[in-house]
């Protein structure tokens, strides 16, 4: 039995439909980061992929937006609770990047300059659900919003999408990255609210 | 890295408000009964629920304020207390709420705790370097607490950025902390105005400040920063240029919870 708050209520915000449980709309693009912002030069920026079987495939950064990219307009809802609704960016599919990887692994690691690591199955990075963006809005990727590349996965909630990405590890078993070691769901499906472990 | 333990589901507790404090005059602190709360380490966080009459929900997040176990001598048994600090923001649906409506006796819903990244446990050996800025004091403020209440021996630190004194929270307790916990240094930087006979004119945070105020490099500190997304960001980004290793440096941002 919910417990209900007394006079809350009144200054509720607009009803907006594409938002998942539990989450506000924002209007701003707040941060959210472990640890300092890295700045990365471009010319040591490299994306890697890295099969179970430990063969690599590796983009520079003139190689990488060389590669042919998409313009898409997406929700992204953050586990604080706020979402943005139809933000902008260009990147490369990651359909684009896995098409002569050769892998029979089901869940991947994502790899970011920093240290930083989460957790993604394979599938829910394909079909045209997820890229590495470069751009938001028209403009390139600030280095606190992830630039100068960010994985965007935005099914699912936005520590997922990893900021400053240079890497993606095909792993046979799932494990946990940097936050779901702290508590944070395996998945984070934001429809399904699955915001910490157990959710 | 090492994995977690697997705790169990975070459920919703039903939080009855014991007890509030005006902080300032847009801030206020909530002292919670949960009977049943599994305890905390500070640095970590909550999530509060509100449910209208209508069915109509928000939830938010909100660092807790308070060291675990409750300390200062308190009645044994009357452990299950969660202290949140709120700041208003005027155009916000849940912070409103708490800092002006909520009253003693009235009920919301919690569950947590949450984060086992930005905290501090007692096992690190450490100096500690808090850069707080405005509410970003409050998980920083539980650190203080937690290690004041145990008697820790760290050496520890905080930086404490605010408008001005009016914007000052726990406003009295900061120099009992100075007072009563050796090692334990306490700087204010304020950044729009200062109180009367202050030393040093308004300024925001700079490599000075962080640079006099702060521990050197050299003795690698644990450094935790919180605060609104520019001021972690130069914060941070200082801290980095003076040579701390960003990997221990943790940062915390307040996106502005309303």
């Amino acid at each position: 039995m919910a417990i209900i708050s007394r006079g809350f209520g009144g200054r509720r915000r607009e009803s907006v439909p594409g938002l998942p449980p539990g989450q506000y709309l924002t209007h701003d693009f707040p941060v959210l980061s472990a640890g300092p912002t890295p700045r990365i030069p471009l010319d040591r920026w490299s994306f890697t992929v890295t099969t179970e079987s430990g063969e690599k495939t590796s983009w520079t950064w003139p190689e990488f937006t060389a590669l042919p990219y998409e313009d898409f307009s997406t929700d992204i809802h953050c586990v604080t609770k706020w979402s943005k609704l139809g933000t902008t960016w260009r990147g490369v599919s990651l359909d684009t990047l896995l098409a002569d990887v050769e892998t029979a692994a089901d869940y991947t690691m994502v790899h970011s300059f920093g240290g930083y690591t989460t957790n993604v199955p394979l599938e829910d990075l394909l079909d045209g659900k997820a890229w590495i963006a470069y751009k938001f809005d028209g403009e390139d990727l600030e280095p606190e919003h992830g630039g100068p590349a960010r994985m965007l996965v935005p099914h699912l909630y936005f520590w997922k999408s990893a900021k400053w990405v240079n890497g993606l590890q095909m792993m046979q078993e799932d494990e946990p990255g940097f936050w779901e070691a702290a508590g944070y769901h395996m998945y984070g499906d934001p429809w399904l609210e699955q915001r910490y472990q157990g959710d | 890295m090492a994995r977690a333990a697997l705790p169990g589901r975070l459920t919703w507790r039903a939080a009855t408000l014991a007890e509030a404090r005006p902080e300032t005059p847009t801030a206020r602190t909530l002292v919670f009964d949960v009977p049943d709360w599994p305890g905390h380490l500070p640095g970590q966080h909550v999530d509060v629920r509100l449910t209208a009459p209508d069915g109509y929900r928000a939830q938010r997040s909100y660092s807790i304020a308070s060291a675990w176990p409750p300390g200062g001598g308190g009645p044994p048994g009357g452990g299950g207390k969660v202290e949140l600090t709120v700041q208003r923001l005027d155009d916000g649906e849940v912070s409103p709420y708490l800092t002006d409506v909520l009253e003693v006796g009235d009920q919301i819903e919690l569950r947590g705790p949450v984060g086992g990244w930005f905290v501090w446990r007692e096992t690190q050996q450490n100096p500690v370097l808090l850069v707080g800025g405005g509410s970003g004091v409050v998980p920083l403020m539980a650190m203080v607490r937690s290690r004041g209440q145990s008697r820790a021996k760290q050496p520890f630190r905080l930086i404490y950025s605010v408008r001005s004194q009016g914007d000052l929270l726990y406003r009295e307790e900061l120099p009992r902390h100075v007072r009563d916990d050796p090692g334990f240094d306490l700087f204010l930087n304020y950044t729009r105005q200062a109180p009367d006979g202050w030393p040093s004119p308004p300024k925001r945070i700079d490599v000075a400040t962080i640079n006099t105020h702060g521990w050197p490099p050299d003795f690698t500190p644990d450094v935790y920063v919180c605060g609104p997304t520019t001021f972690v960001e130069t914060a941070a980004d200082i801290l980095v240029a003076l040579g701390h290793d960003p990997k221990r440096i943790r940062t915390e941002r307040f996106g502005g919870t309303s």
